[in-house]
């Protein structure tokens, strides 16, 4: 490309030179230059390879609506748009889909084969067998920036909440009066701007504002916003507007620093997005050298970089010829294609009148122009302007619809959303506020230039995703008329880009194609985010762990320094087994001993949500599948909570401490959802004043000594409290004093041997801990584990809820049918019980299953079948399976068809292409008679 | 992101809130006398109204149930009441 450096530029700093490398190469630049600007002053003419054609790209814009210069930053970013990306020194730059660089690309004989590979050639072709056989091959040629999977990405982003009353997008000459106008009067303001400094259009076309200059204009604006106390952010991107005005930014790090993600919420919202110029539709429109006229104007202004020494610019509106006069100023020889006739145009120019471009001619990098007269005219540089598009994204996320406007031949926002005001170019009003600067609105005056059907050449519409006329053409003939099967079907207006530079285009040639009007044809559904948002962005710090933190134990310190393995259980970390070596053998250790002599096990997670008032009884007779209110103060009792659709959402064990006060010890990985259980049903049936719902679970820990010694070990505890059957049985509670501090002793079992819960203050958990350890030297304590504790329970044949019922077990699955016969009140889920379902003579029941075919435990999931007809039917399957160290053999439990009535029936499980036999027997494997509860 | 107004918190994000069902929704009692269709329709038929809706949520963070009356089309949200008040408020599970 034929750019070159004048000693202009007010974004860079010449006293900072620096240098980085693209694709190779070095290339020399200043601090405060793009990766875009360093390219295009540096002589780089192609930036990168189209995603479909490997077609040479140069640079087309210079700021968000970039759709070619897109680079991987190694150690950066893949798919950076180099418009917006600092250079800075040392980097490494790769152009994307490019092998080996994007002037020399190995794959760029594709584009030579391009007339049989038009839209949707793979999806046609590569049908048979399996588009599968041939999709990554197809992946890899096409595409663009490359992943490193090596790398990890950013480690976090982040993350900030704020409102405020008035957030102003967009820092440009309407943006920065908005939010002047709306601080003076008194006003919390957030103004954002996905430029590195306020001041939008103002840095590179000329103004006069208020007396001053544009750049010291906007100088002025920041600091009066800043001095209010308000926020001005820079680099940060509004992406997406949510419900209830809540706008999402992404901020990018300065200096290596995380970027940012902000959400904020404003009162009201005012948009000032500007305007994205468009392209004029003409033969090789794509080549390297074809620039928008307003980008060569950022780069001459900002960066000092002329766009060509021999320059054409072609335009149908006036606005371009800011561009032409300034390169006229810096030297260049510049002749301006003005598609309008009758165009009043400045003086001192060179302008051929009513006259367009047919075709661009070069390889890499444009040579001549071809005019509909005939004329060539040779140029390095092809600078245009096809009319501007109001940059709409946000307004339309907000649910807002578009009006067409023939007059400045752009979609502008129609009717006013509620809280969010479009102001400036994105409505359609070019040039600056007429409250600031008299006579200064822009006339864009401009005429139609669309593409039209059966052009000779090829003519692009969307550059970043290689969609020619001819593509829409084919659209159409195919019968994909209806925007959005264009947008799919050819890929117009897809990807990061989302058609910024291309959709109107797009639309305007499917209107002409189907003789309808515009807006007729309508536009895409537009949809966050705006651009692409890293997705560590939206992570934060919420990666690993800290996306669902787990709920740890006040005794894990202990644990630890009992060499405990932990394991994650329904959120909590626990201890599956204490000790190194093989798990399976501690396992099975752990439960032998508790069996044998006695074991302390840490239960703090079990819930404990205490219902407190006068009709705490009748509440809780209605939350229970079991009735309640006829049990004793001092007592526990064992139930079901269902569902109304009768089905067993939670089991455990009520404690009535005295008559208006209980304990509802629902499972650990179940608390939050029976606290809010609890909560609905007390303010929608109950009387709010005469019951009350508090959950007590984090506040104390609950530690338990179960065995054959427990009583023992317990007697050398002085709780002050009596241990005698009489003062203390099985299913009883009793306060007790431990150092001080009061405690509750409940004669609850899990495990089928005499245990006492003692529940204390989390913060004395550890103090009960040592001495429950302590105490237990004398007896050969051992520490029970998550782990070895199901075995237990599974030898009684206790219900982990769950993991033994599915969301279709009902209360008399499991044998307990007698509150359903006797219960006097209403209960959640009682009608349900009495349906046909639940009446079903086939439904599944607990019951134990006993492998006999001596292959050792049963796979759990196994599924019992039935052969009856030939093809084989499930009739349940193994819910827990395990190896019973006190039984000396494998024990299962099951959801088995029939299951309670088929005792000591064979049934045949089948487990991937296994077959086992079990026998059918009672749920409960291990002391039937319960008389261990009370040993 | 929504912001849902709870009658004693005031303004809140709504991932806040747990949704409690159609306002009205009252429970058939006395289960005996409650025909399976008259079940069905507590349990399963849901309104799903397209623009006002009148509903039960629960504020997760205060634990309080409360109605709201909310547009499912535009999302704006009209008012929220305490149970009890302003007009039929039962029958939220």
């Amino acid at each position: 490309m034929a750019a070159w450096r004048n000693d202009g530029g007010t974004a860079i700093d010449r006293s900072q030179p620096l240098a980085f490398s693209f694709d190779g190469k070095v290339i020399e630049a200043f601090a405060g230059d793009t990766i875009a600007s360093a390219l295009l002053a540096g002589g780089v003419s192609v930036v990168g390879r189209s995603f479909k054609y490997h077609r040479p790209r140069g640079l087309w814009g210079a700021g968000v609506e970039e759709p070619n210069a897109l680079v991987d930053i190694a150690a950066g970013m893949p798919n950076t748009r180099a418009t917006q990306a600092l250079a800075a020194n040392g980097m490494a730059v790769r152009s994307v889909n490019a092998e080996p660089s994007a002037e020399k690309d190995r794959r760029a004989f594709i584009d030579a084969f391009s007339r049989f590979i038009p839209a949707a050639f793979y999806y046609k072709t590569f049908m048979f067998p399996d588009w599968h056989l041939f999709e990554p091959r197809i992946r890899e040629m096409a595409g663009l920036g490359t992943l490193d999977e090596t790398k990890t990405g950013p480690e976090f982003a982040e993350q900030v909440n704020h409102h405020c009353d008035v957030l102003v997008v967009g820092a440009g000459p309407a943006g920065l009066h908005a939010a002047r106008e709306a601080v003076r009067a008194g006003r919390r303001v957030v103004l954002c701007d996905d430029g590195r400094q306020p001041g939008g259009s103002l840095f590179y076309r000329a103004a006069t504002i208020e007396g001053k200059s544009g750049a010291e204009w906007v100088a002025d604006v920041a600091t009066e916003l800043e001095r209010a106390g308000d926020l001005v952010l820079t680099s940060a991107t509004a992406f997406g507007i949510y419900d209830h005005h809540l706008v999402g930014l992404s901020q990018k790090g300065a200096d290596g620093a995380p970027d940012r993600l902000w959400r904020i919420r404003a009162k009201s919202i005012v948009l000032a997005t500007g305007a994205i110029e468009r392209p004029l539709p003409f033969g090789n429109n794509d080549l390297p050298g074809v620039m928008s006229a307003e980008a060569a104007l950022v780069y001459l202004r900002r960066f000092g970089i002329v766009a060509g020494r021999k320059i054409v610019i072609a335009t149908n509106n006036g606005l371009a010829y800011e561009t032409a006069e300034a390169l006229v100023a810096a030297g260049a020889d510049v002749t301006v294609v003005d598609y309008r006739a009758d165009a009043s145009t400045p003086a001192g120019l060179r302008v051929l009148k009513g006259v367009s471009v047919r075709a661009a001619t070069g390889r890499n990098a444009v040579n001549a122009v071809t005019l509909s007269d005939g004329t060539v005219l040779e140029a390095d540089a092809v600078l245009v302007s096809g009319g501007f598009t109001p940059t709409v994204h946000l307004y339309c996320q907000a649910q807002g619809k578009l009006d067409w406007r023939d007059d400045i031949l752009a979609f502008v926002p129609g009717r006013p959303v509620e809280g969010v005001d479009v102001v400036g170019a994105a409505a359609g009003t070019f040039g600056l506020p007429p409250e600031l600067a008299d006579g200064m609105a822009r006339d864009l005056g401009i005429i139609a230039a669309w593409p039209k059907p059966g052009a000779k050449e090829r003519v692009w519409i969307d550059l970043q995703n290689d969609v020619t006329a001819k593509d829409v053409e084919l659209a159409v003939r195919e019968n994909f008329v209806s925007v959005e099967h264009l947008k799919r079907y050819t890929t117009l207006g897809m990807a990061t880009d989302q058609g910024k530079t291309s959709n109107v285009n797009g639309l305007a040639l499917m209107a002409e194609i189907t003789g309808r009007r515009i807006p007729d044809v309508g536009t895409t559904t537009y949809r966050p985010p705006f651009t692409p948002v890293p997705l560590a962005s939206f992570a934060g710090a919420r990666s690993g762990t800290r996306m669902n933190p787990l709920r740890r134990l006040p005794l894990e310190q202990a644990h630890r320094a009992d060499n405990a393995v932990f394991r994650e259980y329904g959120g909590w970390l626990r201890p599956a087994f204490y000790g190194a070596g093989s798990p399976e053998e501690r396992i099975q250790a752990e439960a032998r001993g508790a069996r044998e002599r006695v074991a302390l096990f840490d239960g703090s997670p079990l819930g404990k949500i205490e219902v407190i008032g006068p009709d705490a009884a009748s509440f809780l007779d209605f939350i229970y599948y079991n009735t309640m209110s006829t049990l004793a103060p001092g007592r526990c009792r064992y139930g079901f909570v269902l569902t109304e659709g009768g089905n067993v959402y939670d089991d455990g064990v009520l404690v009535r401490l005295d008559e208006n006060r209980f304990i509802v010890s629902c499972s650990s990985s179940h608390v939050a959802g029976m606290h809010a259980l609890l909560e609905e049903w007390r303010q929608d049936r109950f009387d709010r004043k005469r019951v009350f719902i508090h959950n007590a679970t984090a506040e104390m820990a609950t530690l338990t000594v179960t065995g054959p010694q427990a009583k023992a070990l317990m007697g050398t505890i002085d709780l002050g409290i009596a241990l005698d059957d009489t003062t203390l049985p099985h299913m009883a509670v009793v306060s007790g004093v431990f150092e001080g501090i009061a405690v509750r002793v409940a004669r609850i079992s899990f495990t089928g041997d005499r245990s006492y819960e003692i529940s204390v203050p989390a913060d004395h958990a550890a103090a009960l801990w040592t001495r429950l350890r302590q105490a237990g030297e004398a007896f050969g304590a051992g520490l029970l584990g998550l782990e070895a504790l199901m075995i237990l329970r599974a030898e009684k044949g206790y219900v982990v809820v769950g993991k033994d019922t599915d969301g279709t077990s009902r209360p008399m699955d499991f044998g307990l049918t007698a509150p359903l016969e006797r219960k006097k009140v209403e209960f959640i889920g009682r009608r349900s019980l009495i349906t046909e379902d639940a009446g079903r003579p086939d439904r599944r029941q607990f019951v134990g299953l006993e492998a006999i075919d001596g292959k050792g435990v049963l796979p759990t999931g196994a599924h019992g079948i039935e052969r009856g007809s030939g093809v084989p039917r499930s009739i349940g399957y193994v819910t827990s399976s395990y190896f019973s160290p006190v039984l000396q053999k494998p024990i299962a439990l099951g959801l088995i068809e029939l299951g309670l009535s088929r005792m000591g029936e064979i049934v045949e499980l089948q487990h991937l292409r296994e077959i086992r036999r079990a026998r059918v027997v009672s749920a409960c494997a291990f002391d039937r008679e319960g008389s261990r509860l009370h040993a | 992101m929504q912001l849902f107004p709870c009658p004693f918190c005031g303004p809140r994000s709504e991932s806040e809130f747990h949704f409690g069902g159609d306002a009205g929704n009252h429970r058939p009692e006395g289960f005996r006398d409650v025909t399976d269709s008259e079940w069905t329709a507590y349990l399963y038929e849901r309104n799903n109204p397209r623009g006002a809706a009148n509903e039960i949520w629960m504020h997760m963070a205060c634990g309080e149930v409360f109605r709201m009356e909310r547009d499912t089309v535009d999302h704006r949200v009209a008012q929220s009441f305490v149970l009890g008040e302003g007009g039929d408020n039962g029958g939220m599970a």
